[in-house]
């Protein structure tokens, strides 16, 4: 007979360092340049199809030269909108899996979306007149709703039930709201079909600078969050214990993943699934650790969604379709045969 | 060191904890015992801070600890709740950092000082080998020390643990309370314990401290209140005391009539 380990600490190798270490920066230096690669391509695509020689004189030559124009005006515009956005969004849904503990939730369930989307069909529909002010009032209405519910929810503190349930009363008034004023005004609708589907289109460079300016500030406050998230994770007495102050972590979260889905709704309308898909994945990869999956998140749903954008208005020529059907439409069975997967493959649960 | 005063504490109306007045001493092991909803646990989460009293007050160094912040009571105190997470991804090594967040600003991250610590508190609960293992993968026993460790990295005066022992097999059982009683010892630690076993409690405290119906029933040295009137009177229950090495212990004593068979 063998000889046993007299103790089981002779049996086992000690590791040296974390055994998710190297999968953390292989996915790292993968999505960095995954992201360069598919901004690239996102550029070269269109109906005017550029080489990259072509995309170097129109960063760098004349003014007044087409290629100037496609690059400058069209092109990249857009793609800086899908990668912020699509960070927002997958940033936005990471923190709110931390915060209500749960991997299914999404900013839906604080209100965002569909305060957002009734704010944009009262601009589209009642309010046409005043379409210019309709990302910044999606914004409010997203994020209004987003602290009613929190407000709702609040008895002495605000426990994830609490919250989940309150969210699922107020969106249910709301989503009635809208679809009463979509049924008087049925023959307006159109005007705000393409936003409920999500979509980047006519971005300007304008338009791309703005975003730029209050996207990265919320995107750096996100990192702020990571230390929340994890603490939280321990549960509630542990982080009370540790001395954390825990409803004052969890209201800033939502502050801060309400803001990220406030500000991606505003431009783009109702994109799902980025914000459940990416970090869901990220997790089955580089385990559950915020510090890691919050930032690959962000690099993860900016190449997806401008991938994903640039699919979308290439591939169905002569039709562009809306970057959120498309994703809705493959983000579907592609999580199913995740889930699938990951049903076979425990390692990486 | 902790002085719990005229404390009053109504969960619901068939349960309450009523005038409790209890005073830990320093370097103290103090075990809380007494039946189901007795209200022990209660009493250690009202201590620790978790739940606050209607009447009364936790004085902690002669400072109540409402209004010492939960940071501050943090550095000095310690608690091991009796559910934790066990379906949480993480590795010894990133729990044990987590006791060091008391000491930290916001801003501030690891440094030398809590390396030293988090090895230190590795070392003390035998899980160097482990630090890299993600808590899932560890045994019951493996993981509430895990926890401890976690705890002890606060670098506690005093440190609550709520029945650091259930769900342990008997082995893990004493691996436990010998790790408590060697943080005691060794490093000073006040210990304040709820425990379900009483003779690991007679075994290992100073003194014991016997509830019931949200009051204190009995409180004092560990070979007085070991005796059958507190059996009878806290679990309604006849039991024989012996002695092994100065310590008592009890066995139950059996009831006849239970086990009489019709045949």
């Amino acid at each position: 007979m063998a000889e046993m380990p007299l103790n089981k600490q002779h049996a086992i190798v000690a590791e040296k360092e974390h055994p998710y270490k190297k999968r953390r920066i292989g996915t790292f230096v993968f999505l960095l340049v995954a992201i360069v690669l598919i901004s690239l391509y996102s550029i070269i695509t269109g109906s005017v199809k550029l080489s990259l020689q072509e995309v170097w004189e129109g960063l760098s030559g004349a003014k007044d030269s087409m290629l100037h124009t496609i690059v400058w005006d069209l092109r990249l515009p857009r793609t800086i909108v899908g990668i912020i956005v699509g960070m927002c969004l997958a940033v936005s849904g990471t923190i709110m899996q931390g915060v209500m503990k749960n991997p299914l939730a999404d900013p839906g369930i604080i209100g965002v979306s569909s305060g957002a989307a009734l704010m944009a069909v009262i601009i589209t529909i009642l309010l046409p007149k005043y379409i210019l002010l309709l990302p910044i009032a999606a914004f409010i209405g997203g994020f209004l709703t987003a602290m009613l519910i929190y407000a709702l929810a609040w008895q002495g503190g605000a426990s994830v039930e609490r919250i989940i349930l309150v969210g699922v009363a107020v969106n249910a008034v709301i989503g009635a709201s809208m679809s009463a004023i979509m049924l008087l005004y049925s023959d307006r609708v159109q005007a705000v079909l393409p936003w409920m589907a999500g979509v980047i289109d006519g971005a300007t460079m304008d338009q791309a600078k703005l975003l730029l300016i209050y996207g990265i500030p919320a995107l750096i406050l996100s990192l702020f969050a990571i230390k929340h998230i994890r603490i939280l994770h321990l549960g509630d007495d542990v982080a009370k214990l540790l001395g954390h102050h825990v409803e004052r972590s969890r209201f800033f979260l939502i502050v801060v993943s309400t803001l990220l889905a406030g500000i991606a709704v505003s431009v783009s309308g109702l994109i799902g699934f980025i914000g459940l898909v990416i970090p869901h994945i990220l997790r089955m990869i580089v385990g559950h650790d915020d510090r890691f999956v919050l930032p690959l998140s962000a690099l993860g749903g900016g190449m997806f969604l401008v991938l994903a954008d640039t699919i979308a208005r290439s591939w169905f020529d002569p039709i562009e379709l809306p970057v959120g059907l498309l994703l809705s439409f493959l983000g579907g069975p592609f999580f199913l045969y995740i889930l699938h997967k990951r049903g076979k493959v425990r390692a990486f649960s | 060191m902790l002085l719990v005063s005229d404390l009053s504490y109504r969960h619901s109306e068939s349960f309450a904890l009523e005038e409790i007045h209890l005073e830990i001493k320093k370097g103290e092991i103090v075990s809380l015992i007494g039946p189901n909803g007795s209200g022990k646990s209660t009493l250690l989460r009202i201590i620790s801070h978790l739940l606050q009293p209607m009447v009364g007050m936790v004085l902690l160094d002669g400072k109540e600890i409402q209004t010492l912040g939960r940071k501050a009571l943090a550095q000095k105190l310690a608690m091991l709740p009796q559910i934790q997470n066990h379906t949480i991804d993480i590795t010894v090594r990133e729990l044990v950092e987590f006791g060091r967040n008391p000491h930290k600003r916001w801003f501030q991250s690891l440094d030398g000082e809590d390396e030293r610590i988090i090895q230190w508190a590795l070392e003390v609960t035998n899980l160097q080998a482990y630090e890299y293992r993600f808590l899932q993968s560890l045994s019951g026993g493996e993981r509430q020390r895990a926890w401890i460790a976690m705890a002890i990295a606060q670098r506690p005066d005093i440190l609550l643990l709520d029945e650091p022992t259930t769900y342990l097999d008997i082995a893990h059982q004493l691996e436990v309370m010998e790790l408590v009683r060697m943080l005691n010892e060794q490093f000073g630690m006040t210990i304040v314990m709820v425990l379900h076993d009483i003779n690991q409690a007679a075994q290992y405290s100073d003194r014991i401290v016997a509830l019931k119906d949200g009051h204190i029933r009995y409180d004092g040295d560990t070979k007085k209140v070991i005796c059958k009137a507190m059996f009878q009177e806290i679990f309604d229950i006849d039991v024989e005391i012996y002695y092994d090495r100065h310590k008592p212990f009890f066995v139950p004593i059996r009831k006849k009539q239970d086990f009489v068979v019709s045949s």
